[in-house]
């Protein structure tokens, strides 16, 4: 085959990618690795390099768009970043080091994860809990806005939020994801701070999560421009077409497709990578 | 404490991120084009892992390479104000919070920008 077809095959793909995962909230990096390896059987550790740079472009052009939303907290968000940007070092060192199949195994599981975790209920209050010391002497608090008034919410358990975060930053690292669905349950589910700021801030720091990763796989030759080149032009007008069309389309029935799609993925992965394919 | 709600500081940082975006897609798309004319016929390669030569592993390098409208070093670039937006905003929140006094988050994300470019920098110039 040559560059010229690839490129535009390749390019056709990430924008369904980047169209898919904005419509499922799962991220264009969860699609585009599995993409490239699979179907068009390009080196992991290129498909990684590339996967990166797409979910940086994606996260950074939807938070130009949304950034006036009021509703992502920047100071959690800072300082939580600590931890993915070390955390994300780390996990781009390993994947440096470890074989490709290793790294597709890996791939494979946080797919099946990430899939169970699209069918979560997101709208559930959060109780109450004890104050959290850390919290208050962080200002790891907000307010935002709701359909009945102004909520005011508390981050809790904050060094349990924190070494998760550090795992989402090591797995966006290792795998070249943005581990958005990751990042989401430690605010949400253990720091128990509302959905909706969760998931806001959870794409500002996508980003800047993944950028600390690519300075290394930069520096080590795995980002190759002329395989980046598609996936990044494809995947931005991909994620914004899918951002726009997700307040209009009945989800469901879109969740369980996709989910069947990630199974398929994350199998294929999983066995390509235990029998040394990958 | 009051907090980082600042109408214009977002409106700033929306600037910042839209910017970073186009002119890396620019980049992008112009390298693209200069490659593909001048190898859209030659095979692909990326089966196989060899890693990018030097000239395109550091920012030195890649300046240079886009400098002599080099398809791949003119991408390169790109991509490298692509990873560079996002630490442009962080590099941003400092001065907002600094324009706060919030004196303890100007030291964490003095730190986060720390590591930031640390890792940039392990790229080599």
């Amino acid at each position: 085959m040559t560059i010229l077809t690839m490129s535009l095959l390749i390019w056709g793909g990430s924008l369904v990618a980047g169209f898919i995962g904005s419509l499922t909230g799962l991220g264009g990096g969860v699609v585009i690795v599995p993409l490239l390896a699979l179907v068009f059987h390009v080196d992991l550790h290129y498909a990684i390099g590339a996967s990166l740079l797409s979910v940086i472009a994606t996260s950074s052009g939807a938070a130009a768009a949304y950034v006036r939303d009021g509703l992502s907290n920047i100071r959690i968000g800072m300082f939580l970043e600590i931890a993915t940007t070390l955390g994300a070092i780390a996990g781009a060192a390993i994947a440096t080091h470890v074989a490709t199949g290793a790294v597709a195994v890996v791939f494979g599981l946080v797919l099946l994860v990430a899939a169970a975790a699209s069918f979560r209920h997101p709208d559930v209050p959060h109780a109450a809990g004890p104050p959290d010391r850390i919290a208050a002497a962080l200002g790891l608090h907000g307010i935002y806005p709701d359909l009945h008034g102004q909520v005011q919410y508390t981050a809790q358990r904050v060094p349990a939020g924190f070494g998760i975060m550090a795992i989402a930053g090591g797995l966006s690292g290792l795998l070249g994801i943005g581990s958005g669905a990751l990042k989401v349950i430690a605010m949400d589910d253990v720091m128990r701070l509302p959905f909706k700021v969760s998931s806001t801030t959870s794409n500002f720091m996508i980003g800047v999560t993944a950028a600390a990763s690519a300075g290394v796989y930069l520096a080590r030759g795995y980002l190759d421009p002329v395989l980046a080149a598609p996936v990044v032009l494809g995947i931005l007008p991909g994620a914004l077409l899918g951002a726009r069309l997700l307040p209009r389309v009945h989800s469901r029935v879109l969740r369980v497709v996709f989910a069947a799609v990630i199974v398929v993925l994350a199998v294929e992965m999983l066995y390509q990578g235990a029998t040394g394919r990958l | 404490m009051s907090r980082w709600t600042d109408v214009r500081t977002e409106h700033v940082i929306g600037a910042l991120l839209r910017i970073g975006v186009l002119a890396s897609t620019a980049l992008v798309l112009v390298g693209a084009v200069v490659t593909l004319v001048g190898h859209g016929g030659d095979p692909a390669a990326f089966q196989v892992f060899q890693g990018e030569p030097p000239a395109l592993r550091g920012i030195a390098g890649i300046v240079r390479e886009a400098l002599v409208f080099s398809g791949p070093g003119i991408i390169q670039l790109g991509l490298l104000v692509l990873v560079a937006t996002p630490v442009a905003r962080v590099a941003f929140s400092i001065l907002a919070f600094a324009a706060e006094r919030d004196l303890t988050y100007v030291a964490i994300t003095a730190v986060v920008l720390a590591v930031l470019c640390f890792s940039l920098l392990s790229a080599g110039l």
